[in-house]
């Protein structure tokens, strides 16, 4: 347990749309251990966002319900925890950067006056103490003139500095987590760069650990440890990021990783998986990927298949069963 | 083997004015700063930049969404920068666009059916009674098919959309499709079907595109030839193959170099540029990439760079290679990039 930071266990979730109940999370099984950068890839609609909700104790509380499963921080169970003790947690132990710089920061107040927030909330310190401590966090993650920054409002800076105002306000508790959710999908490439190394540093100084969320598999070979595969609410494979370049097990991942313009010969047709992620209320029984995969066979269609192990690295698919040599 | 040139755009240029009050002076903003380019017939020529570099505005201002402030746009041989509306309009059956979010470019309260019609009833295209046959046939080539007709675009999915986005672009059969960050929007494995339909409608059809991108690796793969923007001007041009291999400008080198790599144990030399873009309103004296360029030297403030040829229509814009002065120290620079 010690060196295991966040652990879910079997976690299910459900909305409620009007009358009828979705199911987004079927059954998730993850952990990160401390210093670790786990990667969560997935489409959208695969539920990689309502995870991390889930994990931050985000979700809507009168539409959503967790049904089984639990989320482990650090020892502690986070799934029933009151709303109090939550609060205490968030942005002191856990804190989560968004997708969206433009519209995550408070466009009526200050830089300094947000980044103020989660220490008034966590830590007992002077003003002056607060302003030295966002001064020099905002100089850790790379912004210039830091003592006028903080007098500045959201827009009048530009998508790269957001997002590095968000990565300074998730940093100020000293994190032992932080959740980390496309946040570079909305920035251009060589932006993306910079933040990305600015990530990587910051995890090595702080010694924390990162979820990263994406849907782009560049950057999880630019910067996870392990990777996890959702696919429309379950992970369908986990493994160590060369061994999932290297090797993938599931079909999905495998399309996945062919279906990258730079796989393909110049000016050829792409492979591509056919059809479309199912959504929550279109998914019948049997294997979820079953419908687009190229070896699908009837036992896909009629049975879930069982989480295989092949040492560290996990997938749930027929093919990995011991009959797989018959239909490979 | 040398094609017939389909779209010749020269000088172009296109000044946003933003009013500051009554009595201050206006600020221009130049989105487009005297870009020239050509493309020619059935290839698919690309514009890449980062955001706010000018490329979305040359795209509709060559089709006259919005008027150009100056510069020539010669197409098929015929300038048409000052063509009157009703000229304009029946010209854009010849040339089309597919926009960037699927979401927003389809009209919610139209069926499928609607969609398509319309840009066949504007332009008077085909008999009446044929139109409903092609728009099948379309549908179909598109990988949708006639029970979808009567639908409505919320009920589609992002994908699918697109599809539609480009069936009502291609129903026309136009010669030449501008394509705004066609894919940008779509998931990895929806965005490989939609590239491969537009690499089958291409062949088909003998269409030319325009492809604008800031995804480098879908540009690669599907592009002749590439103009790289930077602050509304074209700072490179080259062919894709040659463009990957063999960057000239330190931007494009910084962009290259940028894109994440496609496996773990890749190693890949980052150039990481400091800074961001500046502000269009106000762009920096001479080149305008001197603010962020890791070699820039003394003349980048103060004189605009001039296009130089190295090979076989390969042009960058920089003091690198142009200037004859300080060759040693620029060779210097240019080695250990």
């Amino acid at each position: 347990m010690s060196d295991t930071i966040l652990k879910v266990k079997d976690l299910k979730i459900q909305f409620k749309t009007g009358k009828k109940t979705v199911q987004p999370i079927r059954g998730v099984d993850f952990s990160i251990k401390k210093g670790e950068t786990l990667g969560v890839v997935g489409e959208s609609g695969s539920g990689k966002s309502v995870t991390s909700l889930a994990v931050m104790g985000l979700l809507p509380e009168k539409t959503s319900e967790i049904i089984s499963g639990e989320i482990v921080f650090d020892g502690k169970d986070l799934t029933n925890l009151k709303e109090k003790h939550f609060r205490k947690l968030r942005g002191n132990d856990i804190s989560m950067i968004f997708q969206e710089p433009m519209t995550s920061l408070n466009p009526v107040f200050t830089i300094g006056e947000q980044l103020s927030e989660p220490l008034k909330q966590h830590k007992k310190m002077s003003k002056k103490e607060i302003e030295t401590a966002i001064i020099a966090v905002l100089t850790q993650v790379g912004i210039p003139r830091a003592e006028q920054i903080i007098h500045e409002y959201p827009h009048q800076l530009s998508g790269g500095m957001r997002q590095r105002v968000m990565i300074s306000l998730a940093l100020l508790g000293q994190p032992k987590l932080m959740i980390a959710d496309e946040p570079t999908t909305a920035l251009d490439v060589t932006i993306q760069a910079q933040i990305l190394k600015l990530m990587k540093d910051i995890k090595k100084q702080h010694d924390m650990s990162l979820l990263l969320i994406t849907h782009d598999l560049g950057v999880v070979a630019e910067m996870c440890d392990r990777v996890v595969v959702m696919y429309a609410g379950e992970i369908v494979e986990v493994a160590e990021v060369k061994e999932l370049f290297d090797n993938p097990l599931h079909p999905y991942t495998r399309g996945l990783i062919e279906s990258l313009p730079s796989k393909n010969t110049r000016k050829n047709r792409l492979y591509s998986i056919k059809g479309q992620v199912p959504k929550p209320n279109e998914i019948t029984k049997g294997c979820i990927f079953a419908n687009r995969c190229p070896f699908a066979f009837s036992k896909c269609f009629e049975e879930t298949p069982p989480v295989q192990h092949t040492g560290n690295h996990m997938s749930k698919c027929w093919l990995q069963d011991s009959n797989k040599d018959e239909v490979s | 083997m040398e094609a017939k040139t389909l779209l010749e755009i020269k000088n172009l240029k296109k000044y946003f004015e933003i009013s500051q009050g009554m009595f201050k002076e206006k600020i221009n903003v130049r989105a487009v700063d005297d870009i020239s380019f050509s493309v020619r017939e059935g290839e698919t020529f690309a514009l890449v930049g980062e955001s706010g570099c000018g490329k979305s505005t040359t795209g509709r201002t060559i089709l006259r969404l919005t008027d150009p402030t100056d510069g020539q746009i010669v197409f098929k041989g015929k300038n048409i920068e000052k063509l009157p509306y009703n000229q304009m309009r029946a010209l854009r059956n010849r040339m089309q666009m597919v926009f960037q979010d699927p979401y927003a470019s389809l009209n919610p309260k139209k069926t499928i059916r609607q969609i398509l019609m319309e840009p066949l009833r504007v332009h008077n295209k085909f008999p009446r009674e044929e139109r409903l046959e092609k728009i099948n046939n379309m549908l179909k080539i598109v990988g949708l098919s006639e029970e979808h007709l009567d639908r409505y675009p919320h009920e589609f999915s992002g994908g699918q959309r697109q599809r539609i986005g480009i069936a009502r672009a291609v129903i026309l059969q136009p010669d030449f499709i501008i394509a705004d960050e066609p894919v940008s929007a779509l998931d990895v494995s929806v965005q490989s079907q939609v590239i491969n339909l537009m690499l089958d409608l291409q062949e088909e059809f003998g269409l030319t595109y325009l492809f604008i991108s800031h995804d480098l690796s879908v540009i690669e793969h599907m592009t002749d030839r590439v103009a790289v923007m930077y602050l509304g001007k074209i700072v490179e041009v080259a062919d894709t193959e040659e463009l990957f291999a063999n960057p000239r400008h330190p931007y494009t080198q910084a962009l290259i170099s940028a894109v994440p790599i496609s496996h773990p144990d890749e190693e890949k030399e980052r150039i990481i540029l400091t800074g961001d873009v500046p502000s269009p309103a106000n762009p920096p004296s001479g080149c305008s990439f001197h603010t962020r360029c890791p070699f820039a030297m003394d003349i980048c403030r103060k004189v605009e760079p001039v296009s130089k040829e190295f090979s076989n229509g390969h042009k960058a814009n920089c003091h690198l290679y142009t200037d004859s002065e300080n060759k040693e120290e620029k060779e210097y620079a240019i080695n250990h990039s």
